[in-house]
């Protein structure tokens, strides 16, 4: 009698759990693991999302081998994304760190500063981007009108040699991608009061040891500071290579819409996908293309994880 | 000596501080001036203070896109989405944080992990979804997934929370024969109020800012967002700077009078991002 109501009890306990979880339980049924399967499937299939799904072309690995074997533009958009990657992250990771740093110095107004440096990062979306779009403007812009003023007084000191260009930005092949780049850098206030968490939970007796031994500023920095920061850099360089290699919205903006800038010079990973998927409502194609960045961000990461133990310091484990 | 060391240090810190924080501000405050200007002034080099200050392009916008509407379907939008992040989140949370179920830990471990999907995996089979539900140019895409568990991050983020929160309280509602909805309702909620105020914002920054769902979901301008109907001024007024930059600046309103509201609450959710790390 005792252990059958225990039994109910424990029924009831579990069912319980499931109910209040059942929101997330069922999203995830349906919109994470059925979605993944769906997309898995259509990546072996040419569908145009117009006809019936019963009359689905089934066409086995074809996407994929189009996709490695002839298709430039997949190319082209995975090296802009790499591009990208390649400089934004490590300048934005760095950038940041050296933020937190100056504000970390016990300044006045750290608030005031702080503000300051976190709220792009708050609102990055299409209303900046359109701000943006109107800084790059060649002519008129801010940025060149910034650049000129720079090279009129550089020729009025005769330094003519050190003058600026003033790149055509968003509209030349060469600049496009800087351009976003450089855009990027405004939304790194995110990833600064990380650091500057991270920093604020650095002991100060290591620093305090660090002085008596007479350790210099730089020396406390490489020794004490980045060893005892490093699982948030570590944090940061994999959000941010992870978010940049989805960005869309700042570039599907600045590049006008699904073309791509340039001759496809700012076609992004994600906006070719788009583009293929929404555009040439190619959906099987797409999702190949989906499945194969899902897998360049697994890689990715997991380099990184395991790199980590060669430079990620966490504090209590034993090495 | 060592006064002056420290002193010219300090000046090296806030000189670079100051040049930073305009380099940061000044493309708001371009944009803010931008938007004040007449057409001449938009196509003169080196024009900060324009004189007189057009507070007409601000009426002009509206009377050529309907922004209001814009503003009210992003507040439809967002309002909506917001509120089912928060139920929902609030309630899986409460299961994962204080409830005792079978494979708590294995779905728990499951749903941190959905965190590393590329949302581009699942763009394709939602739109199929949705649009195979009739729902293509209408509101719901946008805002009922929230209603499932609204997310991940916003369900780890309010679970450590109510972790933290000690048992004698629930204890003792539970003596009193409380169900577990009333505990969740009537103690959890309460004293969870900062950490739901955090998601609050996020979430309404999150989906005032999306762009992609509604650029794939909505066809008709009717419906369009804030972060859409900007998109769609500037394809077709590109001419007209000013009006573009006034717009814009209007759109960031919401955000900006929230940030400014709400900066502690936002501060403590990206530490706490930065945490789980």
């Amino acid at each position: 009698m005792n252990s059958r109501g225990h039994w109910r009890k424990s029924v009831l306990r579990n069912l319980e759990g499931y109910l209040f979880a059942s929101p997330w339980i069922l999203g995830f049924l349906v919109l994470t693991a059925g979605s993944m399967l769906f997309s898995f499937s259509l990546s072996f299939a040419e569908w145009d999302a117009q006809t019936p799904l019963r009359e689905i072309d089934w066409v086995g690995l074809k996407n994929y081998s189009e996709m490695v074997k002839d298709d430039e533009l997949f190319y082209k958009s995975l090296y802009n994304t790499a591009y990208y990657t390649l400089f934004s992250v490590p300048l934005r990771v760095t950038l940041a760190l050296l933020l937190a740093l100056l504000l970390n110095q016990k300044v006045k107004g750290i608030a005031f500063f702080r503000t300051v440096f976190y709220l792009p990062s708050v609102v990055v979306g299409a209303a900046t981007a359109v701000v943006w779009s109107w800084i790059f403007n060649p002519s008129y812009g801010l940025l060149n009108g910034l650049l000129h003023r720079m090279n009129l007084f550089l020729n009025w000191i005769h330094l003519e040699a050190l003058r600026i260009p003033e790149p055509e930005w968003l509209l030349s092949e060469a600049w496009s991608k800087p351009a976003l780049i450089l855009m990027s850098l405004w939304g790194l206030g995110g990833s600064m009061l990380i650091y500057l968490a991270g920093l604020q939970g650095v002991p100060s007796h290591l620093y305090e040891a660090a002085d008596l031994d007479g350790a210099s500023a730089f020396r406390k920095l490489w020794h004490v500071t980045i060893p005892m920061i490093s699982p948030t850099i570590f944090f940061n360089v994999i959000m941010s290579i992870i978010g940049s290699f989805q960005v869309f919205t700042q570039v599907y903006i600045m590049s006008g819409g699904h073309a791509g800038g340039p001759n496809n010079s700012t076609l992004v990973y994600v906006l070719y996908l788009y583009r293929k998927a929404f555009v040439e409502l190619e959906m099987g194609y797409a999702c190949a293309l989906a499945w194969f960045l899902f897998l360049v961000i697994l890689v990715l990461s997991v380099i990184i994880i395991r790199s980590s133990a060669l430079w990620v310091y966490y504090e209590g484990e034993r090495r | 000596m060592k006064g002056g060391k420290r002193r010219g240090k300090q000046i090296v810190t806030y000189g670079s501080l100051i040049l930073l924080s305009i380099a940061f501000s000044l493309p708001f405050l371009w944009a803010v001036s931008a938007s004040f200007k007449s057409l001449e002034e938009v196509f003169m080099r080196g024009v900060w203070l324009p004189m007189p200050p057009r507070w007409r392009n601000y009426a002009q916008v509206f009377s050529k896109i309907p922004f209001h509407l814009f503003f009210l379907n992003s507040v439809i939008i967002t309002g909506g989405a917001l509120l089912g992040q928060l139920f929902s989140s609030a309630l899986v949370a409460f299961s994962f944080a204080r409830l005792r179920w079978f494979g708590r830990d294995f779905f728990f471990i499951l749903m941190l992990s959905t965190m590393m999907l590329p949302a581009a995996v699942t763009l394709v089979p939602h739109f199929i979804l949705f649009k195979s539900l009739g729902w293509i140019d209408t509101f719901l895409p946008l805002v009922l997934p929230s209603y499932f568990g609204g997310g991940a991050f916003s369900i780890f983020l309010l679970r450590q929370f109510f972790k933290t929160i000690p048992t004698d309280l629930e204890d003792a509602a539970r003596i009193d024969g409380c169900s577990s909805f009333r505990v969740f309702w009537q103690i959890m909620v309460p004293l969870a109020k900062p950490a739901l105020a955090t998601i609050a914002v996020l979430s309404f920054i999150g989906h005032w800012n999306n762009f992609m769902g509604p650029l794939i979901y909505l066809d008709s301008y009717q419906k369009f967002p804030v972060a859409l109907g900007i998109n769609m001024f500037k394809d077709a007024y590109s001419i007209y700077p000013h009006y573009m930059m006034a717009a814009s600046i209007m759109a960031l309103v919401p955000v900006l009078v929230l940030f400014f509201l709400a900066q502690k609450y936002m501060v403590r959710g990206i530490v706490l991002t930065g945490m789980k790390g």
